[in-house]
C-alpha cells in the first residue's frame, strides 16, 4: 500500500503532570476522512497543534508527504500543504472576508515581499480567493469585514481559506460546531466531496456528521487511541460504547 | 474620494501653505514652525510602519532619530574641518548623500534591535526597543569625540545639489517633499501583498502563520524600514537646529513620537501628519501660557485615547476600510 500522506507515530505531550496526548499513532490516506472523537479535554486539539506545528511535540515522529517534518516550524508546514482550521475560528477580523482568503492565496504564491501592486486589484489574487469563497457559499459576503459574520459564516471562511491554501491535507478541528442544522448538513455534503481533492482529519462532534462521512474513527481517551477503524466496527467497540457513546458496557 | 482621502489632502494643502501664510504675515519664525511639524510628521511616519501598520509598538524609535541626526552631525563636522572619518572616507555637507547615511546606519541599528525584540511582544517588547534606545543614549552621552553630553553644532546648515537650503521656505520645501515622498512610499505599501501580511500580521499573528507566512521575517523588514524613514527625519531636525544632542535619542523623543501617532490615528497613512501639526500646534499654543503645557497634552491624550481611538483622523473619517 502507498505511503499515508500523513503518517503520526508515538505523539506525546504533556502539561505538567497531565499527559494531554499519550503515545497517539494514526494516519492519514488519500481520498479519505478520518475522523478523531473523544470526550471533551481528550486531547484532540492538542493533537491537532502537534501536527499543525503550533505546540512542540513532546515526543513522536510526524511524517508528512514521506518527510518527517517534527522539527518544522508552523508556517513551514502550512507552506508544505498542512491546511488548518480551528476550534474558535482565527481571522484576521479587520479584513474583509474575501482579503482573509487573499492572504492565503497570496502566501501560497510565495510572495509577501512585494511592496508596490496594490492586492485588490490583482486578479491573480482576487480570483482564486472569490472562487475559494464561492465554493464554501460565501462569495455574496465576500466585502464583510470577517470581524462582522456570523459564528458559522467565520467557519466557512476558515475553510475556504484552507482550500485556497491548495492544501494537500486538511485538519478540521470541529467546523461544525455553532453551525445550526442546515449549515451542518451542507458543510457534510461539502467535506464527503473534498475528500476528493485532499485527505481530511476530521476532529468533530457532531456523531450524525461523523458517521456519515468518516472513512475510518479513531477514538480519543485521556491522550490514548482506545480504537480506531473503520464506522462499523467503531460504533459496535464495546469498549468505546462504554468510555465515550455513554452507554453501560 | 472618501472622506478620509479628502481630508488627507486637506492635511497636505494646509501644511504646505503654512509657511507662505508665515513669510506674508511678516512672521518668519512660523516657517521654521512648519517645518519642525514636516520633519516630525516623518519621523512619525516611519513609527507609523511599525506601530500603526505593524502593531509594533516601538519605544525605542528615538534611537533611530538621534542615529540620523548624528550622521548629519557627524558628516558635516568632518567636512566642515576637512577630516576624513574612518578608512579617509570624507565627510559630507550634501544632504543627499547624509540622508544615505543616515538612512543605512538607522537601517542597521533597527535590524540590530529589531532582530533581537521582535522575538518578543507586547510590554517586553516595549520594554526591550526602549532599552536599547537608551543604550543608545548613553553611549553618545559618553562619547566626547562628538560632544557628548553637549552635543555637536552644524556650522552650516547642509546643503542640496542647486538649492539654497540656508532659506527657510526652501529647506521647508526639502523637508515637504521628503515627507511627501514617504507617505506615498507608505501608501504603496499599504494595500501592497507585504502591507497586507503586516497588517495581518498585526490582526492575528496564529492566522497568519497558520497560512504559511512567518511574522517575524515581515515584521522585522518593517521595522528595518520604519527605522530608515524616522533617520532620515533625524538628519532633517540636526539640520532644522544645526545641532545635535543626546537628547535626540531621549525616552522622551521616543514617547513624544508614540504621542503623535495615536493623537492623528495610528495605522491611519496620514495619522503621523495630523499628530505632527497638532503636537507642534499645542506645542507653542500652550507652551506659550504655560511651563507645564505637557500637562495639558497629557489631558488631550486621555480623551482620545477614551473617546476617540482613531486619533483625528479616525473622528474625521471613520473607522478604516480594508477592502
Ligand atoms: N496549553 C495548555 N496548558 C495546559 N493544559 C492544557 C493546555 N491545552 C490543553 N490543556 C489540557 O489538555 C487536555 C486536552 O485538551 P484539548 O486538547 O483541548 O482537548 P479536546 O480538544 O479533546 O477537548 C485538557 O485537560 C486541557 O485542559
Ligand atoms: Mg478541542
Amino acid at each position: 500500500m502507498a505511503e499515508p500522506i500523513l503518517d503520526i507515530r508515538n505523539l506525546t505531550k504533556s502539561f505538567g503532570a497531565l499527559k494531554a496526548t499519550d503515545d497517539v499513532s494514526i494516519d492519514l490516506r488519500d481520498g479519505e476522512i478520518h475522523a478523531l472523537i473523544g470526550p471533551n479535554g481528550a486531547g484532540k486539539t492538542t493533537l491537532m497543534h502537534q501536527i499543525s506545528g503550533s505546540l512542540k511535540p513532546g515526543s513522536g515522529q510526524i511524517r508528512f508527504l514521506g518527510e518527517d517534518i517534527g522539527h518544522l516550524g508552523v508556517a513551514e508546514r502550512a507552506r508544505r500543504g498542512l491546511g488548518r482550521t480551528f476550534q474558535i475560528s482565527s481571522l484576521t477580523p479587520e479584513f474583509s472576508a474575501l482579503r482573509n482568503v487573499m492572504l492565503a492565496v497570496q502566501a501560497r504564491q510565495g510572495s509577501s515581499f512585494r511592496f508596490f501592486r496594490e492586492v485588490m486589484s490583482d486578479t491573480s489574487l482576487t480570483e482564486p480567493a472569490m472562487a475559494a469563497l464561492e465554493r464554501v457559499g460565501l462569495a455574496d459576503r465576500a466585502r464583510i469585514p470577517a470581524a462582522e459574520l456570523s459564528h458559522g459564516e467565520r467557519r466557512q471562511l476558515e475553510i475556504a481559506i484552507a482550500l485556497a491554501l491548495g492544501s494537500r491535507a486538511f485538519l478540521l478541528d470541529e467546523p461544525m460546531a455553532g453551525m445550526g442544522q442546515e449549515g451542518s448538513r451542507a458543510l457534510t455534503s461539502f467535506l464527503d466531496r473534498l475528500r476528493g481533492e485532499a485527505p481530511i482529519l476530521l476532529v468533530e462532534h457532531d456523531m450524525d456528521a461523523v458517521f456519515a462521512l468518516a472513512d475510518r474513527v479513531s477514538v480519543l481517551v485521556y491522550g490514548r487511541v482506545i480504537a480506531s477503524g473503520r464506522v462499523e466496527e467503531i460504533r459496535n467497540d464495546p469498549a468505546v460504547r462504554t468510555a465515550y457513546l455513554g452507554e453501560p458496557a | 474620494m472618501t472622506r478620509e482621502t479628502i481630508f488627507n489632502v486637506v492635511l497636505a494643502l494646509f501644511l504646505l501653505a503654512l509657511p507662505f501664510a508665515a513669510m506674508a504675515m511678516g512672521e518668519p519664525f512660523y516657517v521654521s514652525l512648519a517645518t519642525r511639524m514636516a520633519i516630525l510628521a516623518l519621523a512619525a511616519v516611519g513609527l507609523n510602519l511599525a506601530l500603526g501598520f505593524g502593531g509594533l509598538v516601538s519605544f525605542g524609535h528615538a534611537a533611530f532619530f538621534g542615529i540620523g541626526g548624528y550622521a548629519a552631525g557627524i558628516l558635516a563636522s568632518h567636512a566642515f574641518n576637512a577630516e576624513p572619518l574612518l578608512f579617509a572616507i570624507p565627510g559630507s555637507d550634501q544632504m543627499p548623500v547624509i540622508w544615505i547615511v543616515a538612512a543605512l546606519a538607522a537601517g542597521f541599528a533597527a535590524f540590530l534591535i529589531g532582530a533581537v525584540s521582535l522575538r518578543t511582544s507586547g510590554v517586553y517588547f516595549i520594554m526591550i526597543t526602549l532599552a536599547f534606545a537608551q543604550m543608545f543614549y548613553y553611549f553618545a552621552i559618553s562619547w566626547p569625540a562628538y560632544g557628548g553630553e553637549d552635543g555637536l553644532s552644524i556650522t552650516m546648515r547642509n546643503g542640496f545639489p542647486g538649492l539654497n537650503t540656508a532659506v527657510p521656505v526652501t529647506f521647508f520645501l526639502i523637508c515637504y517633499a521628503l515627507l511627501m515622498a514617504a507617505l506615498l512610499l507608505l501608501w504603496r505599501i499599504r494595500d501592497s501583498r507585504f502591507g497586507a501580511a503586516l497588517q495581518a500580521a498585526r490582526q492575528n499573528e496564529v492566522r497568519v502563520a497558520a497560512i504559511g507566512i512567518a511574522p517575524y521575517r515581515i515584521r522585522l523588514f518593517a521595522f528595518v524600514l520604519s527605522g530608515m524613514i524616522t533617520g532620515v527625519a533625524g538628519a532633517l531636525f540636526a539640520d532644522l537646529n544645526r545641532f545635535v544632542s543626546p537628547s535626540m535619542m531621549s525616552w522622551h523623543m521616543s514617547g513624544e513620537l508614540i504621542v503623535l501617532i495615536i493623537l492623528g490615528g495610528a495605522g491611519r497613512l496620514f495619522g503621523p501628519v495630523a499628530g505632527a501639526i497638532l503636537f507642534v500646534l499645542l506645542e507653542f499654543l500652550l507652551g506659550g501660557i504655560t511651563e507645564r503645557w505637557q500637562l495639558f497634552l497629557g489631558l488631550i491624550l486621555l480623551g482620545v485615547v477614551l473617546f476617540a481611538r482613531g486619533g483625528l483622523i479616525g473622528l474625521v473619517a471613520g473607522k478604516p476600510r480594508h477592502g
